[in-house]
Protein backbone atom coordinates (compact mmCIF):
# COMPACT_ATOMS: atom_id res chain seq x y z
CA UNK A 1 0.00 0.00 0.00
CA UNK A 2 2.04 2.70 -1.36
CA UNK A 3 -1.50 5.42 -1.19
CA UNK A 4 -1.30 7.81 2.03
CA UNK A 5 -4.19 7.13 3.84
CA UNK A 6 -4.29 11.10 4.58
CA UNK A 7 -2.37 13.99 3.76
CA UNK A 8 -0.07 14.79 6.81
CA UNK A 9 -1.77 17.80 7.18
CA UNK A 10 -4.61 16.03 8.63
CA UNK A 11 -2.51 13.61 10.24
CA UNK A 12 -1.11 16.17 12.22
CA UNK A 13 -3.82 17.77 13.06
CA UNK A 14 -5.37 14.32 14.27
CA UNK A 15 -1.98 14.31 16.59
CA UNK A 16 -2.63 17.51 17.74
CA UNK A 17 -5.84 16.73 18.87
CA UNK A 18 -5.34 13.80 20.57
CA UNK A 19 -1.65 14.80 22.30
CA UNK A 20 -2.30 15.49 25.55
CA UNK A 21 -1.60 19.26 26.29
CA UNK A 22 1.24 20.30 29.03
CA UNK A 23 -1.27 21.57 32.11
CA UNK A 24 0.01 25.35 31.77
CA UNK A 25 -1.73 26.75 34.84
CA UNK A 26 -0.08 24.18 37.20
CA UNK A 27 3.28 24.09 35.13
CA UNK A 28 2.71 27.89 35.99
CA UNK A 29 2.32 27.71 39.48
CA UNK A 30 5.35 25.08 40.14
CA UNK A 31 7.34 27.21 38.69
CA UNK A 32 6.36 29.92 40.42
CA UNK A 33 6.32 28.41 43.98
CA UNK A 34 9.73 26.60 43.01
CA UNK A 35 11.53 29.11 41.98
CA UNK A 36 10.34 31.53 44.10
CA UNK A 37 11.09 29.13 47.06
CA UNK A 38 14.73 28.96 45.80
CA UNK A 39 15.30 32.26 45.18
CA UNK A 40 13.86 32.51 48.97
CA UNK A 41 16.55 30.80 50.01
CA UNK A 42 19.05 32.95 47.97
CA UNK A 43 17.63 35.94 50.17
CA UNK A 44 18.15 34.06 53.74
CA UNK A 45 21.66 33.60 52.59
CA UNK A 46 21.92 37.03 51.67
CA UNK A 47 21.01 38.17 54.76
CA UNK A 48 22.60 36.13 56.58
CA UNK A 49 26.36 37.05 54.72
CA UNK A 50 25.05 40.92 55.46
CA UNK A 51 24.44 40.61 58.78
CA UNK A 52 27.06 37.88 60.61
CA UNK A 53 30.15 38.68 58.03
CA UNK A 54 29.08 42.21 57.43
CA UNK A 55 28.98 41.84 53.64
CA UNK A 56 28.44 44.16 51.05
CA UNK A 57 28.42 44.96 47.72
CA UNK A 58 30.23 43.03 44.74
CA UNK A 59 31.30 40.89 47.51
CA UNK A 60 28.41 40.08 48.93
CA UNK A 61 26.70 38.94 45.55
CA UNK A 62 29.36 36.42 44.37
CA UNK A 63 28.98 34.83 48.38
CA UNK A 64 25.77 34.30 47.76
CA UNK A 65 26.06 32.99 44.26
CA UNK A 66 29.00 30.99 45.43
CA UNK A 67 26.63 28.78 48.08
CA UNK A 68 23.71 28.88 45.63
CA UNK A 69 25.76 26.98 43.02
CA UNK A 70 27.41 24.81 45.34
CA UNK A 71 23.79 23.71 46.82
CA UNK A 72 22.75 23.11 42.93
CA UNK A 73 25.65 21.11 42.56
CA UNK A 74 25.50 18.85 45.70
CA UNK A 75 21.34 18.27 44.98
CA UNK A 76 22.77 16.88 41.30
CA UNK A 77 25.44 14.65 42.84
CA UNK A 78 23.15 13.38 45.72
CA UNK A 79 20.27 12.64 42.57
CA UNK A 80 18.01 14.89 44.06
CA UNK A 81 17.96 17.75 41.66
CA UNK A 82 16.38 16.39 38.78
CA UNK A 83 13.61 14.77 40.97
CA UNK A 84 12.59 18.34 42.03
CA UNK A 85 12.82 19.37 38.27
CA UNK A 86 10.14 16.57 37.41
CA UNK A 87 7.45 18.60 39.04
CA UNK A 88 8.64 21.82 38.75
CA UNK A 89 7.84 22.93 35.66
CA UNK A 90 10.49 25.68 34.73
CA UNK A 91 10.86 26.72 38.48
CA UNK A 92 14.24 24.69 39.29
CA UNK A 93 15.74 25.77 35.84
CA UNK A 94 15.66 29.56 35.77
CA UNK A 95 17.76 30.15 38.81
CA UNK A 96 21.24 29.94 39.12
CA UNK A 97 20.97 26.62 40.82
CA UNK A 98 19.34 25.15 37.34
CA UNK A 99 22.51 26.50 35.60
CA UNK A 100 24.55 24.78 38.38
CA UNK A 101 22.92 21.96 38.02
CA UNK A 102 22.78 22.13 33.80
CA UNK A 103 26.90 22.43 34.22
CA UNK A 104 26.89 18.97 36.69
CA UNK A 105 24.63 16.84 35.11
CA UNK A 106 26.30 16.07 31.87
CA UNK A 107 30.15 16.79 33.68
CA UNK A 108 28.79 13.39 36.35
CA UNK A 109 27.21 11.66 32.95
CA UNK A 110 29.85 11.42 30.54
CA UNK A 111 32.93 10.92 33.36
CA UNK A 112 32.77 7.66 31.91
CA UNK A 113 34.32 8.74 28.88
CA UNK A 114 37.26 10.18 30.70
CA UNK A 115 38.19 13.46 32.63
CA UNK A 116 39.25 15.45 29.11
CA UNK A 117 36.95 14.22 26.06
CA UNK A 118 34.28 13.06 28.77
CA UNK A 119 33.55 15.12 31.70
CA UNK A 120 35.62 18.37 30.41
CA UNK A 121 34.64 18.73 27.20
CA UNK A 122 30.63 17.30 27.66
CA UNK A 123 30.48 19.58 30.93
CA UNK A 124 29.19 22.84 28.90
CA UNK A 125 26.65 20.92 26.66
CA UNK A 126 23.37 22.38 28.24
CA UNK A 127 25.34 25.36 29.40
CA UNK A 128 27.31 26.53 26.72
CA UNK A 129 24.53 28.02 24.60
CA UNK A 130 22.88 30.07 27.55
CA UNK A 131 26.40 31.25 28.00
CA UNK A 132 27.46 32.16 24.12
CA UNK A 133 24.27 34.05 23.77
CA UNK A 134 24.19 35.60 27.22
CA UNK A 135 27.79 36.94 26.86
CA UNK A 136 26.98 37.99 22.93
CA UNK A 137 23.35 39.79 23.94
CA UNK A 138 25.42 41.04 26.79
CA UNK A 139 27.82 42.87 24.49
CA UNK A 140 25.30 44.07 22.06
CA UNK A 141 23.12 45.58 25.04
CA UNK A 142 26.49 46.95 26.26
CA UNK A 143 26.95 48.42 22.63
CA UNK A 144 23.75 50.04 22.60
CA UNK A 145 24.18 51.83 26.20
CA UNK A 146 27.74 53.11 24.67
CA UNK A 147 26.72 54.77 21.43
CA UNK A 148 22.96 55.76 22.84
CA UNK A 149 23.93 56.51 26.01
CA UNK A 150 20.27 54.99 26.73
CA UNK B 1 5.23 -8.49 -7.01
CA UNK B 2 5.68 -10.57 -3.51
CA UNK B 3 4.71 -8.61 -0.42
CA UNK B 4 4.04 -11.52 2.20
CA UNK B 5 6.97 -14.14 3.27
CA UNK B 6 5.19 -17.57 3.63
CA UNK B 7 7.07 -19.72 5.64
CA UNK B 8 5.51 -23.34 4.64
CA UNK B 9 8.21 -24.83 6.64
CA UNK B 10 7.39 -22.94 9.76
CA UNK B 11 10.30 -22.09 11.46
CA UNK B 12 9.85 -22.15 14.73
CA UNK B 13 10.67 -19.76 18.03
CA UNK B 14 12.05 -22.75 20.56
CA UNK B 15 13.56 -21.07 23.13
CA UNK B 16 13.36 -17.20 24.74
CA UNK B 17 15.10 -15.83 27.13
CA UNK B 18 14.68 -12.17 28.93
CA UNK B 19 16.33 -10.10 31.46
CA UNK B 20 14.87 -6.48 32.82
CA UNK B 21 15.52 -3.73 35.28
CA UNK B 22 14.27 -3.11 38.76
CA UNK B 23 11.40 -0.97 37.71
CA UNK B 24 10.37 -3.11 34.77
CA UNK B 25 10.22 -5.98 37.31
CA UNK B 26 7.78 -4.09 39.63
CA UNK B 27 5.79 -3.35 36.34
CA UNK B 28 3.01 -5.85 35.00
CA UNK B 29 4.98 -8.87 33.42
CA UNK B 30 7.78 -8.65 35.96
CA UNK B 31 6.87 -12.42 37.73
CA UNK B 32 7.06 -13.60 33.46
CA UNK B 33 10.49 -12.27 32.46
CA UNK B 34 13.67 -14.21 33.82
CA UNK B 35 15.83 -12.40 35.37
CA UNK B 36 15.52 -8.84 37.51
CA UNK B 37 18.47 -6.71 37.57
CA UNK B 38 18.56 -5.08 41.68
CA UNK B 39 19.83 -1.90 40.08
CA UNK B 40 20.49 0.03 37.22
CA UNK B 41 24.30 -0.27 37.15
CA UNK B 42 24.06 -4.38 36.95
CA UNK B 43 27.17 -4.20 38.89
CA UNK B 44 29.16 -2.98 36.17
CA UNK B 45 30.85 0.95 36.29
CA UNK B 46 28.67 2.18 33.55
CA UNK B 47 25.34 1.98 32.16
CA UNK B 48 26.66 0.95 28.05
CA UNK B 49 28.40 -2.31 29.87
CA UNK B 50 25.17 -2.60 31.82
CA UNK B 51 23.49 -2.83 28.86
CA UNK B 52 25.49 -5.52 27.28
CA UNK B 53 25.58 -7.32 30.29
CA UNK B 54 21.97 -7.93 30.04
CA UNK B 55 22.14 -8.34 26.15
CA UNK B 56 24.79 -11.66 27.24
CA UNK B 57 22.86 -12.47 29.95
CA UNK B 58 19.89 -13.18 27.27
CA UNK B 59 22.19 -14.88 25.00
CA UNK B 60 23.87 -17.36 27.10
CA UNK B 61 20.99 -17.87 28.77
CA UNK B 62 18.89 -18.64 25.52
CA UNK B 63 21.44 -21.17 24.46
CA UNK B 64 21.86 -23.22 27.62
CA UNK B 65 17.96 -23.43 27.31
CA UNK B 66 18.42 -25.37 24.63
CA UNK B 67 21.15 -27.53 25.65
CA UNK B 68 23.16 -26.81 22.75
CA UNK B 69 27.06 -25.25 23.12
CA UNK B 70 27.98 -21.90 22.31
CA UNK B 71 29.73 -23.04 19.41
CA UNK B 72 26.47 -25.17 18.06
CA UNK B 73 24.69 -21.44 16.94
CA UNK B 74 25.26 -20.76 13.08
CA UNK B 75 24.53 -17.21 13.59
CA UNK B 76 23.16 -14.30 16.09
CA UNK B 77 21.25 -11.66 14.23
CA UNK B 78 20.37 -8.68 16.68
CA UNK B 79 20.98 -4.76 17.32
CA UNK B 80 20.38 -2.11 19.53
CA UNK B 81 19.91 1.42 20.04
CA UNK B 82 23.51 2.54 20.75
CA UNK B 83 25.69 3.91 18.35
CA UNK B 84 27.23 1.50 15.61
CA UNK B 85 24.95 -1.56 17.50
CA UNK B 86 27.82 -1.90 20.15
CA UNK B 87 25.52 -4.21 22.38
CA UNK B 88 25.30 -6.44 19.87
CA UNK B 89 28.64 -6.65 18.21
CA UNK B 90 30.37 -6.53 21.64
CA UNK B 91 28.29 -9.45 22.88
CA UNK B 92 28.97 -11.95 19.42
CA UNK B 93 32.46 -10.85 20.57
CA UNK B 94 32.32 -12.20 23.55
CA UNK B 95 30.73 -15.37 22.36
CA UNK B 96 32.50 -15.40 19.06
CA UNK B 97 28.97 -15.93 17.48
CA UNK B 98 28.78 -15.67 14.04
CA UNK B 99 27.20 -12.02 13.74
CA UNK B 100 25.04 -10.17 11.40
CA UNK B 101 24.44 -6.51 12.94
CA UNK B 102 20.77 -5.19 12.11
CA UNK B 103 19.23 -1.82 12.87
CA UNK B 104 15.52 -0.83 12.72
CA UNK B 105 15.54 1.15 15.60
CA UNK B 106 12.90 -0.66 18.37
CA UNK B 107 11.85 -2.94 15.30
CA UNK B 108 14.64 -4.37 15.29
CA UNK B 109 13.61 -7.93 17.13
CA UNK B 110 11.33 -8.26 14.14
CA UNK B 111 14.09 -7.76 11.28
CA UNK B 112 16.24 -10.49 13.08
CA UNK B 113 13.27 -12.91 13.56
CA UNK B 114 12.51 -12.13 9.66
CA UNK B 115 16.46 -12.81 8.50
CA UNK B 116 16.46 -16.19 10.65
CA UNK B 117 13.25 -17.13 10.14
CA UNK B 118 13.87 -17.02 6.37
CA UNK B 119 17.32 -18.57 6.52
CA UNK B 120 16.42 -21.39 8.38
CA UNK B 121 13.45 -21.94 6.44
CA UNK B 122 15.61 -22.11 3.06
CA UNK B 123 18.00 -24.70 4.70
CA UNK B 124 20.80 -22.55 4.72
CA UNK B 125 21.37 -22.75 8.20
CA UNK B 126 20.05 -24.89 11.15
CA UNK B 127 19.16 -22.25 13.93
CA UNK B 128 19.64 -19.04 15.25
CA UNK B 129 20.08 -16.42 17.85
CA UNK B 130 17.68 -13.26 17.64
CA UNK B 131 18.21 -10.92 20.37
CA UNK B 132 18.05 -6.82 21.08
CA UNK B 133 18.26 -4.91 23.78
CA UNK B 134 17.80 -1.13 25.16
CA UNK B 135 18.36 0.41 28.31
CA UNK B 136 17.17 3.87 30.05
CA UNK B 137 20.04 5.24 30.79
CA UNK B 138 22.00 4.88 27.51
CA UNK B 139 19.41 5.89 25.82
CA UNK B 140 18.65 9.18 27.51
CA UNK B 141 21.98 10.38 27.39
CA UNK B 142 22.71 9.53 23.56
CA UNK B 143 18.98 11.32 22.84
CA UNK B 144 17.85 13.44 25.36
CA UNK B 145 19.16 14.96 28.79
CA UNK B 146 22.29 13.68 30.72
CA UNK B 147 20.22 11.88 33.61
CA UNK B 148 20.65 14.30 36.77
CA UNK B 149 19.65 17.40 34.72
CA UNK B 150 16.30 18.29 36.33
CA UNK B 151 13.80 19.23 33.22
CA UNK B 152 10.21 18.23 33.20
CA UNK B 153 9.23 15.58 30.51
CA UNK B 154 6.48 16.53 28.49
CA UNK B 155 3.08 14.83 28.80
CA UNK B 156 3.39 12.95 25.64
CA UNK B 157 7.27 11.28 26.19
CA UNK B 158 7.44 7.20 26.63
CA UNK B 159 9.93 5.53 29.04
CA UNK B 160 12.91 3.71 27.55
CA UNK B 161 12.74 0.20 28.35
CA UNK B 162 15.75 -1.46 30.36
CA UNK B 163 15.76 -5.07 29.52
CA UNK B 164 16.97 -7.42 26.71
CA UNK B 165 15.20 -10.45 25.50
CA UNK B 166 16.47 -13.30 22.86
CA UNK B 167 15.13 -16.14 20.97
CA UNK B 168 16.39 -19.44 18.89
CA UNK B 169 14.62 -20.20 15.69
CA UNK B 170 15.01 -23.69 13.91
CA UNK B 171 12.80 -26.56 12.81
CA UNK B 172 11.75 -28.29 14.97
CA UNK B 173 8.61 -30.17 16.21
CA UNK B 174 7.91 -27.58 19.09
CA UNK B 175 7.77 -24.11 19.75
CA UNK B 176 5.92 -21.41 18.57
CA UNK B 177 5.19 -21.48 14.55
CA UNK B 178 6.37 -17.96 12.52
CA UNK B 179 4.06 -18.43 9.82
CA UNK B 180 4.28 -15.60 7.71
CA UNK B 181 5.91 -11.85 7.78
CA UNK B 182 5.90 -9.07 6.12
CA UNK B 183 8.91 -6.19 5.74
CA UNK B 184 7.05 -3.00 6.25
CA UNK B 185 7.89 0.34 4.62
CA UNK B 186 9.41 3.58 5.38
CA UNK B 187 6.97 5.61 6.14
CA UNK B 188 7.08 9.59 7.14
CA UNK B 189 3.71 11.93 7.67
CA UNK B 190 5.74 14.87 8.85
CA UNK B 191 6.18 14.22 12.44
CA UNK B 192 8.88 16.37 13.72
CA UNK B 193 8.20 15.81 17.34
CA UNK B 194 11.43 13.60 19.06
CA UNK B 195 9.12 13.49 22.14
CA UNK B 196 6.03 11.96 20.48
CA UNK B 197 7.39 8.61 18.91
CA UNK B 198 4.17 6.87 19.66
CA UNK B 199 2.25 9.49 16.72
CA UNK B 200 5.76 8.98 14.36
CA UNK B 201 5.00 5.65 14.05
CA UNK B 202 1.47 4.71 14.12
CA UNK B 203 1.28 5.54 10.66
CA UNK B 204 3.71 2.33 9.49
CA UNK B 205 1.62 0.27 11.83
CA UNK B 206 -1.36 1.07 9.83
CA UNK B 207 0.14 0.97 6.45
CA UNK B 208 1.93 -2.44 7.08
CA UNK B 209 -1.36 -3.80 8.36
CA UNK B 210 -3.30 -2.86 5.63
CA UNK B 211 -1.23 -4.21 3.00
CA UNK B 212 -1.03 -7.28 5.25
CA UNK B 213 -4.66 -7.63 5.72
CA UNK B 214 -5.46 -6.63 2.26
CA UNK B 215 -2.44 -9.29 0.43
CA UNK B 216 -3.99 -12.38 3.01
CA UNK B 217 -7.20 -11.68 3.03
CA UNK B 218 -7.53 -12.44 6.49
CA UNK B 219 -9.65 -10.01 8.70
CA UNK B 220 -8.17 -8.36 12.46
CA UNK B 221 -10.72 -10.71 14.08
CA UNK B 222 -9.19 -13.64 12.98
CA UNK B 223 -6.24 -12.99 15.38
CA UNK B 224 -6.35 -13.69 19.12
CA UNK B 225 -3.96 -10.60 19.39
CA UNK B 226 -2.86 -8.03 17.45
CA UNK B 227 0.38 -7.14 19.28
CA UNK B 228 2.11 -3.38 18.68
CA UNK B 229 6.06 -2.78 20.04
CA UNK B 230 5.93 0.33 21.53
CA UNK B 231 3.46 3.17 20.17
CA UNK B 232 2.71 3.30 24.11
CA UNK B 233 -0.91 4.78 24.97
CA UNK B 234 -0.90 8.05 22.75
CA UNK B 235 0.76 6.42 19.86
CA UNK B 236 -2.05 3.57 20.13
CA UNK B 237 -5.11 5.64 19.98
CA UNK B 238 -3.80 7.43 17.25
CA UNK B 239 -2.90 4.68 15.32
CA UNK B 240 -6.60 3.02 15.64
CA UNK B 241 -7.82 6.13 14.33
CA UNK B 242 -5.56 6.09 11.27
CA UNK B 243 -6.74 2.47 10.56
CA UNK B 244 -10.16 3.40 11.14
CA UNK B 245 -9.60 5.60 7.79
CA UNK B 246 -7.88 3.10 6.18
CA UNK B 247 -11.21 0.57 6.15
CA UNK B 248 -10.15 -1.83 9.31
CA UNK B 249 -10.63 -1.70 12.56
CA UNK B 250 -8.00 -3.37 15.47
CA UNK B 251 -10.36 -1.65 18.35
CA UNK B 252 -11.41 -5.50 20.11
CA UNK B 253 -7.96 -7.21 19.51
CA UNK B 254 -4.88 -4.77 19.30
CA UNK B 255 -2.77 -4.57 22.51
CA UNK B 256 0.76 -2.31 22.92
CA UNK B 257 3.85 -3.80 24.13
CA UNK B 258 4.87 -0.50 25.42
CA UNK B 259 1.20 -0.08 27.40
CA UNK B 260 1.58 -3.64 28.84
CA UNK B 261 5.38 -3.25 30.68
CA UNK B 262 4.49 -0.66 33.18
CA UNK B 263 1.79 0.09 35.65
CA UNK B 264 0.56 3.34 34.43
CA UNK B 265 0.72 4.48 38.12
CA UNK B 266 4.09 5.59 37.54
CA UNK B 267 5.53 8.44 35.79
CA UNK B 268 6.15 6.75 32.48
CA UNK B 269 3.04 8.69 30.93
CA UNK B 270 2.86 6.65 27.25
CA UNK B 271 4.49 3.65 28.45
CA UNK B 272 7.19 1.80 27.50
CA UNK B 273 9.47 2.04 24.10
CA UNK B 274 12.76 1.01 23.04
CA UNK B 275 14.18 -1.77 21.05
CA UNK B 276 14.09 -4.08 24.43
CA UNK B 277 10.51 -3.18 24.80
CA UNK B 278 8.51 -5.71 22.24
CA UNK B 279 11.83 -8.04 23.28
CA UNK B 280 11.32 -8.22 26.53
CA UNK B 281 7.33 -8.46 26.16
CA UNK B 282 7.08 -11.01 23.65
CA UNK B 283 9.69 -13.57 25.00
CA UNK B 284 8.59 -13.13 28.46
CA UNK B 285 4.60 -13.08 28.85
CA UNK B 286 3.45 -13.48 25.09
CA UNK B 287 5.38 -16.68 23.97
CA UNK B 288 4.63 -18.21 27.15
CA UNK B 289 0.74 -17.49 26.18
CA UNK B 290 1.52 -18.62 22.77
CA UNK B 291 3.18 -22.00 23.98
CA UNK B 292 0.40 -22.80 26.61
CA UNK B 293 -2.04 -22.60 23.59
CA UNK B 294 -4.04 -19.53 25.20
CA UNK B 295 -3.34 -17.57 22.17
CA UNK B 296 -4.03 -19.63 19.14
CA UNK B 297 -2.48 -16.80 16.34
CA UNK B 298 -1.29 -13.57 16.83
CA UNK B 299 0.10 -10.60 15.01
CA UNK B 300 3.46 -9.43 16.19
CA UNK B 301 4.44 -6.26 15.18
CA UNK B 302 7.36 -4.01 16.28
CA UNK B 303 7.80 -0.41 14.75
CA UNK B 304 10.92 1.60 15.05
CA UNK B 305 11.20 5.61 14.34
CA UNK B 306 14.36 5.90 12.35
CA UNK B 307 15.71 9.30 13.24
CA UNK B 308 19.15 10.22 14.78
CA UNK B 309 19.75 13.36 16.65
CA UNK B 310 21.42 14.77 13.84
CA UNK B 311 18.62 14.59 11.53
CA UNK B 312 15.88 15.75 14.34
CA UNK B 313 18.44 19.12 14.95
CA UNK B 314 18.39 19.55 10.93
CA UNK B 315 14.63 20.19 11.41
CA UNK B 316 13.77 16.46 9.37
CA UNK B 317 10.42 14.32 10.50
CA UNK B 318 10.52 11.35 11.60
CA UNK B 319 10.33 8.23 9.35
CA UNK B 320 8.76 5.04 11.40
CA UNK B 321 8.36 1.45 9.99
CA UNK B 322 6.42 -1.23 11.38
CA UNK B 323 7.15 -5.13 10.62
CA UNK B 324 4.70 -7.73 10.78
CA UNK B 325 5.18 -11.48 11.99
CA UNK B 326 2.13 -14.26 11.90
CA UNK B 327 2.82 -16.50 14.79
CA UNK B 328 0.89 -19.45 15.96
CA UNK B 329 1.00 -22.77 17.71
Amino acid sequence: MNKKIMSNEQYLKLVSDITPKTNEKRSLLSSFLVGGFICSIGQFIRYFFMLVFKMHGDELASATSVVLIFLGILLTGLGVYDRIGKRAGGGSIVPITGFANSVASPAMEFASEGFVYGLAAKMFVVAGPIIVYGVSASAIVGLIYYFFGL
Amino acid sequence: MKRILEFKKTPKIVHTATICGPKEAQGNLGKYIDKHLSDDYNDEKNFERAERKMLSYAIKSVVEKSGKDMNEIDLYIGGDLLNQIISSSFCAREYSLPFLGVYTACATMAESMIIGASLVEAGLIDNCICATCSHFSTAERQYRFPLEQGTTRPPQSQWTVTGAGANMISLSNTGVAIRRALVGRVIDYGVIDVNNMGAAMAPAVAHSLIEFFDETKVLPSDYNLILTGDLGTLGSRIFKEVIKKGGYSVDENHVDCGELIYNMEEKEYQGGSGAGCSAVVFNSYIYKKLLCGEYKRILFIPTGALLSTTSSQQGESIPGIAHIIELGV
